[in-house]
């Protein structure tokens, strides 16, 4: 009698996965409809995804520049005397970690500010007449670290009227996203359910349609390994093929707008990230996103329905 | 080689389909398994390929006991095992050579192998001109004559047919027959479940004869009843 070959080989041959690729795109065609809907879905949740995302990481780009800046500008009292401002200014500079501090006399102020409208300054030379503006110290930390720290200490300080650094407009700037960025996450949660579920609904299909195929697999020999994997294919085809037309129109449309704001001058102190490397990183991350979803998907429904 | 020590199979449902089986079966034989409807013939074969598990008792195949096998050593007792069924389970949409030859593909065999080795089993069962037919394509006794095919394929140790000659005509049931005998000559252990009195009577085998569960008659060169 010829011996039983117990244990078999653990590692699957080149040809086998040749054969559970072609399998699962079969699989992909044989499906149809449910397979556009699926793709659909994914589609729609990685757009949004990578629209987020986009939006995400220049908001973080924008909050690490303003976190470089070392600049503390100091509004006086307007009633502070020339003594009690020598004053204000001998203590900024016993704190340590001051690196510079300059005197912005309010009509100085006064003029750059109507200097740098240009032309539309004009409606504003009234105001010489009843400067609105403090005097301001422009304090220059050492480094950004202890721009915090700095402007914490002045703020307490005498005839401070109140100070304006980059922490003020980074946390406005985030209370104000804090919103967008929770509607964001629980929407981006709902599609990414939507899609897993569509994924695991057009698996069960597959699975039922080769109910016979995968009975007859089992009895002569498969190892369920062996008839899962194509399973496993079609989830992941489904998500990657989800992912090529986010990819797509992100690429592009991030790269129109970059170029469109580019050109026009004014906003310098908010600058796009440039496409290259992030829409790179995006794009890894979608098609990562899409495989996930994928085989989570399948795996849903092989655990499910594939009792092997 | 096949043994059974006192084997009991009680389903779910409550049914108690086998009580009690005790038997022995030496490589290269060939056995036929008779009984009426209802009488445990399909619930033996099932438990040699682990389709049921016992409810008691030990079964070996090649001195391994069959409860040893972890779930995923299964495929490997299952590839040493052809097994025939009634209703063929072929798939409709391969032709006849991608039926067979996804018994070896499924096992992961090299192509030029399965080649080989498909025309091979085609050349047994008198199918060689009939490769790119489709099962619709076929009568019932060369369907038959395909699942025979893809069971013994693999080359296993043991061929289990579950009534091959269940729908088909005499001439025909014939043909089958001679094709298992010239199988179990190459030193494949053949079990057959039938209820075909004409053929047990005349190409003389052992019979085991099981009866609510249990071996009534068990015969080295038996017959279909007991009085014949
Ligand atoms: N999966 C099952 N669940 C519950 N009861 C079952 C199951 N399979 C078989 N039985 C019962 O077990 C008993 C034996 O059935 P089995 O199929 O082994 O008979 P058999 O000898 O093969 O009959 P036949 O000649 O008609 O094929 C029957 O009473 C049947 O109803
Ligand atoms: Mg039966």
């Amino acid at each position: 009698m010829r011996g039983m070959k117990l244990g078999g080989r653990t590692t699957m041959k080149v040809r086998t996965y040749g054969r559970h690729f072609k399998e699962g795109s079969k699989n992909l065609v044989r499906n149809g409809w449910m397979t556009f809907a699926s793709i659909s879905a994914v589609t729609v949740m990685l757009l949004v995804v990578g629209a987020f995302l986009a939006v995400i990481m220049n908001i973080n780009h924008f909050a690490d520049s303003l976190e470089e800046d070392v600049e503390i500008r100091v509004f006086i009292d307007r009633d502070a005397e020339t003594s009690e401002q020598d004053n204000l200014e001998e203590n900024i500079d016993t704190l340590s970690g001051v690196d510079t501090i300059d005197y912005i006399p309010r009509d100085e102020g006064l003029e750059d500010f109507i200097d740098s409208l240009g032309d539309e300054g004009d409606y504003f030379e009234s105001l010489r007449e009843e400067n609105p503006l403090n005097d301001v110290f422009v304090v220059n930390a050492e480094n950004p670290e202890q721009t915090d720290r700095l402007a914490a200490d002045i703020e307490g300080m005498d005839h401070v009227e109140n100070l304006e650094y980059g922490q003020d407009i980074f946390e406005q700037l985030f209370s104000a996203t804090d919103f967008i960025r929770i509607a964001g996450i629980v929407l981006i949660a709902g599609l990414l359910f939507t899609a897993i579920f569509l994924i695991a609904n057009t698996i069960k299909l597959t699975i039922i349609a080769r109910k016979t195929e995968i009975g007859i697999m089992k009895l002569v020999g498969a190892t369920n390994s062996f008839i899962r994997w194509p399973f496993f294919i079609e989830g992941l085809l489904l998500g990657i093929l989800g992912s090529i037309l986010p990819i797509a129109a992100l690429t592009y449309g991030y790269d129109q707008l970059y170029h469109a704001i580019g050109e026009r001058t004014g906003l310098d102190f908010f600058e796009f990230l440039p496409p290259y490397p992030m829409l790179l990183q995006i794009s890894v991350l979608l098609v990562v996103t899409g495989a996930v979803v994928g085989v989570w998907g399948s795996l849903m429904s092989v655990r499910k329905f594939l009792k092997v | 080689m096949i043994q059974m020590q006192d084997v009991w199979k009680t389903y779910p449902n409550g049914v108690m389909a086998i009580n009690g089986m005790t038997i022995h079966i030496d490589s290269g034989e060939f056995v036929y398994i008779v009984g009426s409807s209802g009488a445990g013939k399909s619930s033996f074969i099932k438990m040699l390929y682990r389709e049921e598990k016992p409810t008691r008792g030990e079964i070996f195949i090649d001195d391994k006991k069959l409860a040893d096998y972890k779930e995923r050593h299964i495929p490997y007792l299952r590839r040493n095992m052809g097994v025939v069924f009634q209703d063929f389970k072929l798939l409709p949409g391969l032709t006849v050579f991608e039926n067979i030859a996804f018994a070896l593909e499924v096992i992961e065999e090299k192509k030029d192998e399965i080649k080989r080795r498909v025309m091979q089993v085609l050349d047994i069962v008198r199918l060689k001109n009939k490769a790119r037919f489709y099962p619709h394509e076929l009568s019932g006794g060369e369907q038959q004559r395909v699942a025979i095919a893809r069971a013994i394929v693999n080359n296993p140790s043991v061929l289990i047919a579950d009534e091959p000659t269940g729908n088909l005509d005499p001439d025909t049931s014939w043909e089958i027959m001679h094709i298992l005998e010239e199988i179990n000559d190459r030193g494949t252990t053949v079990l057959m479940a039938t209820h075909n009195r004409e053929i047990v009577n005349s190409m003389r085998k052992r019979v085991i004869a099981i009866e609510g569960g249990r071996i009534a008659r068990d015969e080295v060169r038996g017959t279909y009843n007991n009085e014949s």
